[in-house]
C-alpha cells in the first residue's frame, strides 16, 4: 500500500529533480505519441531530439532559439515570483519588434553605429509601454492583469500586420506583405561562422546573471520574493505590492521587446507579419520548468528551444507535423505541474494491515 | 426592416460560443476553481466537433465529441489542480497550450475541408413569419442551448440546494467542509460541466459559425469569455447581455470593414473586440458597483481537506 503524506516542509531535492522527472515523462509519452501517428518512435525521438544538434549549424540553431525564450523567461520567472501574471509577453515582443524594426526603416539609408543602439532602446521602451498597460491598470483600478496583457498580443499582432501591409510594406517587394530589408547597421551579424548565431545569446545570458545578482543579493530583489510568496508578511515589511507589479511588468515587457528585435535584426532582417513562433507563451513553460530560477531558465530556454528545432526536423526528415511541438510543449508543462506535487508530499509504503487499520 | 434582422441574425451567432464557454466557467468559478484552459477546451473541442461530423456525417454526433473532448480536457485540469493541488494559473495556461497543439495536431488534415452546416431547427409556419421568424425561429439547437443553459444556470445555482451547496464551496471552502460537503467532488462537477460547454462553444464554431476547421480558429474568444464572467459579475443572467454586447461589436465591425464605412485597415476594426474587452473590465473596476468584489472569494486558492 501506498500512502500520500504530507512532508514537513518542501522538499530540495524534489525542487530540482521534478524538470527532470518531466522531461522523461514527456519523451516517454512522445515515443507513444508517435507510435500513435504511425511512426517508428526510436526512429521519431532521433530525428526530435538527436539530429537537430548533431551539427555546428544546429548547435547555433539552439542558442538562436534559446535566446528569446531566455530573455522572455527570466522577465516572466521574476513576475510569477511575485505572483504577477503577465501572459502577454507575445505582444511586448511583437511591439518590440514593430519599434525596433521601425527606427531600422526610418534610417534606411543611413548607416552609421548609432543606428542599432537606437534600435534596442526603441524595442525596450516599445515593449515596456504595452507591459505598462496592464500595470497602471492592475495597480490603479485591480483589473486582471492576465486577460489585458492577453488582449493586448491579438491588438499588437493586429497592428504589426496594419503595418507590413500598409505604410510599411516593401515598395519593391512585389506587394508581398513585409517590409524592407533592413539596412547593413540595423542587423546583427553571425558571431559564429557556419550558423545564423547572432550575439543576442551573449546579451541573454548576461541578463540572466544580472537577474540573479539582483535576485539574490539585493533587497528589491528579495522583497519581490516577499511579496509573492506571503502578502501580509511583505505589507508589514513595508514591501509595497505595486512597486513588484510595476518592475516585473516592466521588466518582463522590456525583455520581450529586446527578444523581438533580436528576431528581425537577426534571422528574419525585415518586418513581417508574423515574427514569433509564440515564444512568448512559451516562455511561460520556460519560466516554469526553469524553477522560476534565472540559471534554471537559461538551461530550461536551451531545452525548450530543442522542441521547436525538433519539430522542424522530424517535419522534414520524418514527415511529422510540425503541431507536434505545441504538444510537446502542452505535455512538458502538464507533467512539470503533475510531478510538483511531489516536493510539497510524498509517497510513503505502509504494511497492508497497518493501512488498514489507520484508514 | 430586413438588414436589421439579418444583422441581429448574425448578432446571435457571435454571441452563441462566448454564451456556452462563458456560462460553463462561470460555474467553475462559483465554485472556487479558476480554469484558464478555456481558449484550450474550446479548440480541441472544435476540431473533435468537426473531425467526428466530417467522418461520420453525423452533426449530433460531433456535438457529442465536442462535449466530451472539452469535458475530458476539464478533467485533466481538475486532477493537477483538485487532485495534484497545482497553481491553478499555471495549469490553465498548460491547457490552453495543450489544446492549441493537441488541435492543429488533429486538425492539420482537415485544414481547407468543408463540413454540413448544422441543421436549422426550422418550425413550420413559425419560421416564415416576417421579422419574428428569422430573429426567433430557425437557429441550430447549441444556440437555443446556449440560452436555456444560462436560464437553468440561474436556476440552479440560486434556487436549489445543490447550486447553495456549489456557491459554499466557492465563498467558503473549510467550512463547507466542515459542514461536510464533498468540496472537491462539487469542484470536480463544476471544472468538467465547464469542459462540457467550452467543448459545445468549439463545436458551434467549426460547425455553424464557420462550417469548417482552420488552426487557432477561436481566435481568443476562450480568453473573451473569461473577461465576460468578470463582466456579468459571476452573474448568468448579466452574462447573456454581455455576450450579446460583445457579439454586437464583432458584427458591427465586420459589417464595417465589410462596407468599408470607415477610412482605416481593416485589421485596425479587427482590435475592436480585443480593446472593447479591456475597456469593458476597466469600466467594471472602476464602476460604483466595484464588479471584483462580487468574487467568489475562495476563487483560484487550492483546498486542502484537513486529515
Amino acid at each position: 500500500m501506498l500512502r500520500i503524506e504530507a512532508r514537513p516542509e518542501p522538499s530540495r531535492t524534489m525542487q530540482l529533480a521534478t524538470p527532470f522527472l518531466a522531461v522523461a515523462l514527456t519523451v516517454v509519452s512522445g515515443a507513444v505519441l508517435f507510435a500513435l501517428l504511425g511512426r517508428d518512435p526510436v526512429v521519431s525521438l532521433h530525428a526530435f531530439f538527436v539530429t537537430p544538434i548533431s551539427s555546428l549549424y544546429g548547435l547555433g540553431e539552439l542558442a538562436l532559439k534559446a535566446t528569446p525564450l531566455i530573455l522572455i523567461g527570466i522577465g516572466l520567472a521574476a513576475g510569477f515570483r511575485a505572483n504577477v501574471w503577465n501572459i502577454g509577453a507575445e505582444g511586448q515582443l511583437v511591439l518590440g519588434a514593430i519599434c525596433g524594426g521601425g527606427v531600422a526603416l526610418w534610417f534606411w539609408e543611413v548607416d552609421a553605429p548609432w543606428v542599432f543602439p537606437l534600435m534596442v532602446v526603441a524595442a525596450v521602451a516599445g515593449g515596456m509601454v504595452w507591459a505598462a498597460i496592464p500595470a497602471f491598470l492592475k495597480t490603479r483600478l485591480e483589473v486582471n492583469e492576465i486577460l489585458v496583457s492577453l488582449m493586448l498580443t491579438y491588438v499588437a499582432v493586429l497592428l504589426l500586420s496594419t503595418l507590413v501591409y500598409g505604410p510599411w510594406k516593401d515598395p519593391e517587394g512585389f506587394n508581398f506583405p513585409q517590409s524592407r530589408m533592413f539596412g547593413e547597421a540595423a542587423l546583427m551579424a553571425p558571431i559564429l561562422d557556419g550558423t545564423r548565431l547572432h550575439a543576442g545569446i551573449l546579451v541573454a545570458l548576461a541578463v540572466a546573471l544580472a537577474a540573479w545578482l539582483w535576485q539574490a543579493r539585493t533587497l528589491s530583489g528579495f522583497a519581490l520574493k516577499v511579496v509573492g510568496l506571503a502578502p501580509a508578511a511583505a505589507r508589514f515589511a513595508g514591501f509595497r505590492r505595486h512597486r513588484a507589479v510595476w518592475s516585473t511588468l516592466l521588466l518582463g515587457g522590456g525583455l520581450a521587446g529586446l527578444a523581438g528585435l533580436f528576431e528581425v535584426a537577426g534571422p528574419i532582417g525585415q518586418l513581417v507579419p508574423e515574427v514569433s513562433p509564440g515564444y512568448g507563451f512559451t516562455g511561460i513553460i520556460v519560466a516554469f520548468l526553469g524553477r522560476l530560477h534565472p540559471f534554471g531558465v537559461v538551461l530550461a530556454g536551451f531545452l525548450v528551444a530543442l522542441s521547436y528545432i525538433g519539430g522542424e526536423v522530424a517535419q522534414i526528415e520524418a514527415g511529422l507535423p510540425q503541431a507536434v511541438t505545441g504538444v510537446f510543449q502542452g505535455m512538458l508543462l502538464f507533467f512539470l505541474l503533475a510531478t510538483d506535487f511531489l516536493i510539497r508530499y510524498r509517497l510513503r509504503r505502509v504494511p497492508r494491515r497497518r493501512a488498514a487499520e489507520g484508514g | 426592416m430586413e438588414p436589421i434582422v439579418a444583422t441581429t441574425v448574425s448578432v446571435i451567432a457571435a454571441a452563441t460560443p462566448l454564451l456556452l464557454a462563458a456560462n460553463g466557467e462561470l460555474v467553475a468559478e462559483k465554485a472556487g476553481v479558476l480554469n484558464l484552459g478555456v481558449e484550450g477546451m474550446m479548440l480541441v473541442g472544435a476540431v473533435s466537433g468537426f473531425a467526428v461530423a466530417l467522418t461520420t456525417g453525423s452533426a449530433s454526433l460531433g456535438i457529442l465529441a465536442a462535449a466530451l473532448a472539452g469535458g475530458v480536457l476539464a478533467l485533466l485540469f481538475g486532477l493537477l489542480t483538485l487532485g495534484l493541488m497545482a497553481n491553478q494559473v499555471a495549469t490553465g495556461l498548460a491547457l490552453t497550450i495543450f489544446g492549441v497543439g493537441v488541435s492543429s495536431l488533429v486538425g492539420a488534415g482537415y485544414v481547407g475541408t468543408p463540413v454540413a452546416r448544422l441543421p436549422r431547427l426550422d418550425l413550420p409556419g413559425l419560421s416564415d413569419l416576417p421579422v419574428v421568424g428569422p430573429l426567433l425561429f430557425g437557429h441550430d439547437a447549441l444556440v437555443y442551448l446556449s440560452v436555456a443553459m444560462v436560464a437553468l444556470t440561474a436556476w440552479f445555482l440560486h434556487r436549489t440546494r445543490g447550486g447553495m451547496i456549489l456557491r459554499a464551496c466557492g465563498e467558503n471552502d473549510e467550512a463547507a467542509h466542515a459542514l461536510g460537503y464533498p468540496v472537491i467532488a462539487v469542484r470536480f462537477g463544476a471544472v468538467v460541466f465547464g469542459g462540457v460547454t467550452s467543448g459545445l462553444a468549439g463545436a458551434f464554431l467549426s460547425l455553424s459559425y464557420t462550417p469548417m476547421w482552420a488552426e487557432g480558429m477561436t481566435a481568443g474568444r476562450g480568453w473573451i469569455a473569461l473577461a465576460l464572467v468578470v463582466f456579468a459579475s459571476w452573474r448568468p443572467w448579466r452574462l447573456l447581455i454581455g455576450a450579446y454586447l460583445f457579439g454586437g461589436v464583432t458584427i458591427l465591425q465586420l459589417h464595417a470593414q465589410g462596407l468599408g464605412l470607415f477610412a482605416v485597415p481593416s485589421q485596425v476594426l479587427s482590435m475592436l473586440p480585443y480593446l472593447a474587452t479591456i475597456l469593458v473590465l476597466t469600466l467594471i473596476a472602476t464602476g460604483s458597483g466595484r464588479g471584483r468584489l462580487d468574487a467568489p472569494a475562495c476563487l483560484g486558492k487550492p483546498f486542502h481537506p484537513p486529515a
